[in-house]
């Protein structure tokens, strides 16, 4: 049979564990520090603003149209490509003194002056206090996904594994953030539901490397846990690569052909599947050891039954 | 034996897969051209419209594909798009100004599927192109109306009971009544307790000061802003109609916002001048005795106030309402004897008796018409909504010739104000105004554009991924494949199915990850059964022992991944619940699939028998 990852012996994992989890430390600190330093790049669905999307009949001069964007009403305007050289994007701050109809029709008539044949894809406009909330929205999604993640792995498994996933999916989060920040790509609404949606898929890994090591403390007699978390990684890994990479495979055609208004959501998921992929190994599973996890654990509770200590009164 | 399915199972497979696939085929028959139907105030579509409209039609070399009478609208479906425009301009010549008639897009499902509950799965905006608006209620606006009624009843109800009181203003506070001594206080706390009781009093006073503060209790301010949004839906509701868009979407969001989507509409500016124009009126009598110019450079008599007259110069009306414009129930823009634009107004019963009370105490008087509307200052407050103006404007001072009813007209305006005016009244008066905090407009080649992306990328996707799992597992993997394509038809067939679930262009996404993750399942149970092959297990058991062991592990990872989705539908808007809906879908259809319906075909194949080698 074809096989892409086929060994005999038990590989031993967390052998580079410490190293490993110290630069997922790193990785954390410095996402967290690129967030407090220059913070996230929000999009119009959390800033609020104005948002003109056109089609030119051929190919654009971008500092021509900039040029041509200086009126008073078009200030402060970000003019750039959006997908290829005729497809424009401009963006437009929330202004005070300003209705976003002005704005837009400052931005269109500009466009007009370049390219008779200009036509208007899309236009969007946020209010500011509508982004507020959706960003409050947002934050207490994420949050309340973890605790209820939380509170059913520690119910299905144990509260040492519970907290080991909980982490793993926290460090996926505030890593695929950190490298939101550190290279400003845009965070839109789309890209929340992919950080979502690496919540559930990384969520996915950890359970099946969990699910067997469970079963393998409760089959195998001898050895540490150390050694039955390196059994358990090692029988799920094939798995675990053939998944990742159908899952990979789709997104990546998202990412490609899917066209620009998914491009944030599917950047999220390409990012989320690498370092959820690994954070279920390194973070997940080896703090859950740091916490001591041992065979104990995963006995199933007994539950006494009312007298079953006694003979039985029935004949 | 192992690896058996008993009957049932098998059966219950099929039925299943084959109620989704028969669910999605609607979305194979495309769009018929249309022209859509409904009627507005006063008028209704009925069975012998329908006849009319068909019997026109045919008269003009029009062939009618099928016409349908359903909810109070009719949907008229041609052949082409040229007959579809000819169509709509005829009928809208026929049934004239009483009727909405629009160009429609009706799935082209036929009726026999339509008749067991088939249609296609709706498109989400970014889809097909269109409006989205997110309004907000002016709730400050709202309140300030009702205090300024409760100031009213307070003045009429102590006049009533003769208590006197030495002023009443409204305060940040609340409403603030004075009195010239404590006494009086209780008496009128004690009275106004009984007869407004959606109100709590406090007695404010100090020193040499008696007053008496009323404020509305959190169940009244509740009680005024729901009926605020819910009278504002019934108004934008009617609005939309007059607007003639096919298949509008007016909801409620939360507890002071509006959903409206405007599928097909280009025209955002017109849109938003109907949908966020608050005009009303009210009718006042003309102080006469007052002295105008006196009035002009600031002495303005008790109980009356000044106002703008549109023609120039100005108007002193007495602070009493006669009548709103919530009472009229019809308007329509005519002309009078000398051409001039007018509007000739229908009032409701009650509206009727207060008018006609009202004019014949007051024959021989002069009344105006105030014109109120509230526009958007440009200026927003420091909490970032927007500050709205008040525009009043005298727009008529006719003096009443005789006793008025329930119908008579207003004058003084130009054409096309009369024709806005009219449209405005008979869509009924917004009780607070409302703003557009959110607009996104797509247009049509963007939304066809979005599909092709998505169904590219689902195509690319799912080859590789097709072909991968046939080159791997062999002919395991072509049994999950199978589940595969089954379980993406189910997924269209359950969207088609479920009433509220729309398609987006992150729901298509929602689509194509379920193709990556989908196979999932079968690759956890595939590994098992090469694990147990592996360890020397015959090739019965190894399957048995791999579906069972797999599916804990398979439970438990979707089950997870389901309450993030759910988390997602409940705090995402529109384009996100829609990738919602269908990772959600995806996930219950793909655990189906791979676990019973591979299982099934396994069984089938393999279970049971002699074998000695699996192709996995």
């Amino acid at each position: 049979m074809l096989q892409i990852f086929s060994v005999k012996n038990t590989v031993d994992f967390l052998r580079h564990a410490l190293p490993i989890s110290v630069m997922s430390l790193i990785l954390v600190i410095a996402s967290f520090v690129s967030l407090g330093v220059q913070g996230i790049n929000w999009g119009l669905d959390f800033t609020g603003g104005t948002v003109v999307e056109m089609e030119f009949s051929a190919p654009v001069d971008l500092s021509a149209l900039r040029a041509t964007m200086t009126s008073a009403e078009a200030e402060g305007a970000v003019v750039q490509n959006f997908g290829s050289s005729r497809d424009i994007l401009v963006r437009l701050p929330v202004r005070n003194e300003l209705k976003s109809d002005v704005q837009v029709a400052a931005v269109l008539s500009a466009a007009q002056s370049i390219d008779a044949g200009v036509i208007q894809k899309r236009v969007e406009f946020v209010g500011p206090q509508v982004g507020k909330e959706l960003a409050e929205q947002g934050g207490l999604a994420v949050i309340v996904a973890l605790i209820c993640i939380l509170i059913y792995v520690s119910f299905r498994f144990e509260w040492r594994l519970a907290a080991g996933s909980v982490a793993a999916l926290a460090h996926d989060v505030i890593v695929t953030l950190g490298v939101f920040s550190v290279l400003q790509l845009e965070f839109d609404l789309t890209v929340l539901a992919g950080l979502l949606t690496v919540v559930g898929y990384s969520l996915n890994d950890t359970i099946v490397v969990y699910d067997r090591i469970r079963e393998n403390f409760l089959k195998m007699r001898k050895g540490t846990p150390v050694e039955i978390v390196n059994t358990s990684i090692t029988q799920t890994m094939s798995r675990t690569v053939i998944t990742t990479g159908t899952t990979l495979i789709t997104v990546i055609a998202l990412f490609l052909k899917g066209g620009t208004m998914i491009h944030g959501f599917a950047t999220a998921l390409l990012l989320g599947i690498f370092v959820g992929t690994y954070s279920s190994i390194y973070v997940a599973s080896y703090l859950a050891i740091k916490l001591g996890i041992n065979r104990e654990h995963m006995l199933p509770v007994e539950i006494e039954k009312e007298g079953a200590d006694q003979p039985s009164m029935m004949p | 034996m192992l690896n058996k399915y008993p009957m049932w199972k098998n059966i219950m497979v099929m039925l299943i897969i084959a109620i989704g696939s028969f669910y999605a085929i609607p979305n194979l028959f495309g769009e018929d051209h249309a022209v859509q139907i409904v009627a507005t105030r006063g008028a209704e579509v009925t069975a012998s419209t329908q006849t009319t409209v068909v019997d026109l039609l045919e008269g003009q070399g029009i062939a009618v594909k099928r016409a349908e009478l359903e909810n109070g609208q009719l949907l008229v479906r041609v052949q082409n798009p040229e007959q579809q425009l000819i169509a709509k301009e005829s009928i809208a010549e026929l049934l004239g100004q009483k009727y909405t008639v629009a160009l429609n897009l009706a799935p082209a499902t036929p009726e026999w599927l339509e008749a067991v509950g088939g249609s296609p799965m709706k498109l989400g905006l970014d889809l097909r192109g269109g409006v989205h608006f997110l309004m907000e209620v002016d709730m400050g606006e709202a309140v300030r109306k009702m205090e300024e009624a409760k100031i009213a009843d307070f003045r009429s109800q102590l006049r009533e009971e003769k208590i006197r009181y030495a002023g009443i203003r409204k305060t940040p506070k609340g409403i603030a009544i004075k009195f010239r001594d404590a006494e009086t206080v209780d008496q009128a706390e004690n009275y106004l307790k009984t007869r407004s009781n959606d109100m709590t009093y406090t007695d404010a006073s100090s020193g040499s000061e008696f007053m008496l503060l009323a404020t509305m209790s959190d169940t009244y301010l509740k009680q005024i802003k729901e009926e605020a949004l819910q009278q504002n839906i019934t108004t934008i509701r009617n609005r939309v109609n007059e607007l003639g868009v096919a298949e509008p979407v007016v909801q409620r969001q939360g507890a002071e916002r509006i959903i409206v989507e405007l599928p097909g509409v280009q025209d955002t500016a017109r849109a938003k001048e109907i949908l966020g124009a608050t005009a009303s009126i009210e009718f006042r009598m003309v102080d006469d005795k007052a002295d105008v110019s006196a009035a002009a450079s600031g002495r303005v008599p008790a109980g009356a106030e000044v106002y703008q007259r549109r023609e120039g110069g100005i108007a002193v009306l007495k602070k009493e309402v006669m009548l709103t414009g919530d009472h009229i129930t019809g308007a329509q823009p005519t002309f009078d004897e000398y051409s001039r634009p007018q509007v000739a107004i229908n009032l409701d019963a009650k509206g009727g008796s207060i008018f006609s009370n009202v004019t014949k105490d007051n024959i021989g008087k002069p009344m105006a018409t105030l014109f109120i509307e509230y526009k958007d200052s440009g200026t927003r407050n420091p909490d970032g909504t927007v500050k709205m103006t008040r525009i009043e404007e005298v727009i008529s001072v006719a003096t009443i010739q005789a006793r008025l009813g329930r119908n008579f007209v207003i004058t003084g305006l130009e054409h096309t104000e009369a024709q806005s005016l009219a449209l405005l009244l008979r869509a009924g008066a917004l009780i607070a105004p409302v703003t557009i905090v959110e607009e996104r407009t797509i247009g049509p080649s963007l939304g066809k554009e979005n599909i092709e992306n998505g169904v590219q990328a689902m195509i690319w996707g799912m080859v590789v991924v097709l072909v991968f799992m046939m080159v791997y597992y062999r002919a395991f993997g072509f049994i999950a494949n199978l589940a595969l394509m089954a379980n993406l038809i189910m997924v269209v067939g359950v969207m088609s199915m479920i009433p509220g679930a729309v398609l987006t262009l992150p729901g298509i996404a929602g689509m194509v990850l379920t193709v990556g993750m989908a196979v999932d399942g079968n690759v956890l149970i595939f590994e098992r059964i090469r694990e147990e092959l592996l360890a020397g297990r015959s090739v019965q058991q190894a399957i048995h022992e791999g579906y069972g062991n797999a599916f804990s592990t398979i439970a438990d990872a979707n089950i997870t991944t389901f309450m993030t989705a759910l988390i997602l539908f409940a705090v995402g808007t529109g384009a996100v619940k829609g990738f919602a809906v269908t990772l959600m879908i995806g996930i219950a259809t793909s655990m189906f699939t791979a676990i019973v319906g591979t299982r099934s075909i396994v069984n089938a194949v393999w279970g049971g028998k002699r074998v000695k080698s699996l192709s996995i």
